[in-house]
């Protein structure tokens, strides 16, 4: 690694303004910026630790009925704490890589990342949640734009997620057993005006909306509403884990999964 | 360079660190606490895992500087006051979780976090925990034996 200064302010405010500064970046849980920068792939001056502040973190209903989660809350803490108000929320953090790392990498620095292997962003964007920054309110749909790239602008800080819980939800991966990771993973959310259905994983563009699945299973939420329906291989990825027609295939099987274990 | 106090298996601990120092470089460099161990240094093997406010994580995806002001626990402040094996690691060496030991100390401290959280694991429970530790010797039956052994349960585990 090349050296950095760290910082660890104690409020958003000093975060942000530490932030502005020239070379400055966030650092959450650190479990893919710190690999990152071992590799030497990035050379910040400043990193900005966002775990000590008390406002980034922790799990809470809001007074609509949304499930609010911290910016800097833990994997760990997220399946413990959303675990009664949002069983599928809880799973998939339950899920995530192993232990050690639930215990420090966190939802702001995964959905900032963006991987398009990551969990968290089949969450975000199979519930329409907003994310909420230290400028402004981003709707999943418009948040997410392709592998690694988000809406976020530099310096800005994911401070909380907020998730519209579901009636009934489920997140199933197909793990990618050398990485940990998703090599396909399906988050399908039952609300009362509809059913979405989001995947990771498998696309080159990255997490995606199934919508052919959504309008089946907004008619009747059950497996056999799904009977038939397939995405095509094109444009799927493609490497030594698996070819586009086999993640084309997991796309409808885990779908499948998914809602059978959640009807 | 900034300096950083921690506690380190109950003692206090104060040293110089880079914003770049790793908590296991720090352990091992200069608190010379080399039962820490660095298998892959890629976050993967999990040889490194020790406790920092009572959780598991990995200490080469950690700064040294994220841990000032922490409790952290390694290997090494394991044993019981006598000097004796504690029940995890008598059960390691009773029940041969161990070939060449490499990945032994993050093994320990990881079972040791199970067992605080979760103090009658089943088998299946074992193995999901230990994703995160790798183990290139023992084929894992012996460490989930040892870990099963260590909660006070039936050691006959199904692979055998
Ligand atoms: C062995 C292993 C297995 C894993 N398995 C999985 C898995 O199965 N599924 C999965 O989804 N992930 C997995 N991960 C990734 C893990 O979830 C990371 O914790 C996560 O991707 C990044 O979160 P972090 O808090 O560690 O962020 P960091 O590594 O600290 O930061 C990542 C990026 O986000 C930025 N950032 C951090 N926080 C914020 C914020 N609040 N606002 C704006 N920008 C921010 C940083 O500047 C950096 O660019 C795994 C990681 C490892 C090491
Ligand atoms: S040395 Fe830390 S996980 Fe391998
Ligand atoms: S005993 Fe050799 S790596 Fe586990």
């Amino acid at each position: 690694m090349y050296n950095f200064e760290f910082v660890k302010p104690a409020t958003l405010a000093d975060a942000v303004a530490a932030l502005s500064g020239e070379d400055a970046q966030a650092l959450g849980g650190g479990q893919t910026l710190i690999p990152t920068l071992k590799q030497r792939l990035n050379q910040p001056g400043t990193l900005v630790s966002l775990l000590s502040i008390p406002e980034m973190v922790g799990v809470c209903k809001t007074d609509d009925g949304a499930l609010s989660v911290g910016g800097a809350t833990t994997h760990a803490t997220v399946s413990a704490e959303a675990a009664v108000d949002f069983p599928g929320l809880a799973g998939l953090a339950s899920h995530i890589g192993d232990p050690a790392v639930r215990n420090r990498g966190t939802i702001g620095g995964s959905l900032a990342n963006n991987d398009p292997a990551a969990c968290y962003p089949a969450a975000a964007l199979g519930t329409g949640a907003t994310i909420v920054t230290n400028a402004r309110e981003i709707a999943a749909d418009d948040y997410f734009q392709g592998m690694f790239a988000t809406a976020l602008e530099e310096g800005e800080v994911i401070t909380e997620v907020r998730f519209p819980v579901p009636e009934v939800s489920n997140y199933q991966k197909f793990v990618q057993p050398a990485s940990r990771f998703a090599l396909v993973g399906v988050f399908v959310a039952k609300y009362a005006d509809g059913v979405r259905v989001a995947v990771t994983g498998a696309s080159e563009e990255g997490v995606f909306r199934w919508s052919e699945a959504e309008a089946a299973l907004s008619a009747i939420f059950s497996v056999d509403a799904l009977a038939g329906l397939s995405v095509p291989a094109d444009g799927m990825i493609g490497d030594l884990h698996g070819t586009p027609a086999y993640r084309a295939h997991l796309v409808a099987v885990m779908t499948r999964r998914a809602v059978a274990a959640a009807a | 360079m900034t300096q950083v106090s921690m506690t380190v298996n109950g003692k206090s601990a104060t040293g110089t660190v880079e914003g770049r120092t790793l908590l296991s470089s720090f352990l091992r460099d200069t608190l010379e606490l080399t039962g820490t161990h660095v298998g892959c240094d890629t976050s993967q093997c999990g040889a490194c895992v020790v406790h920092v406010n009572g959780v598991a994580v990995k200490s080469c995806t950690m700064l040294a500087a994220e841990a000032d002001g922490a409790e952290v626990a390694t290997i090494e402040g394991q044993a019981n006051a006598d000097g004796s094996l504690n029940v995890i690691q008598q059960a390691f060496q009773d029940h041969h979780g161990l070939q060449c030991g490499f990945c032994t100390p993050g093994m320990v401290m990881s079972a040791a976090a199970l067992l605080k959280d979760n103090p009658k694991p089943t088998e299946a429970e074992v193995r999901e925990y230990l994703e995160g530790n790798i183990c290139r010797c023992t084929g894992y039956h012996n460490i989930v034996k040892a870990i099963m052994a260590a909660s006070g349960q039936d050691v006959a585990i199904a692979a055998e």
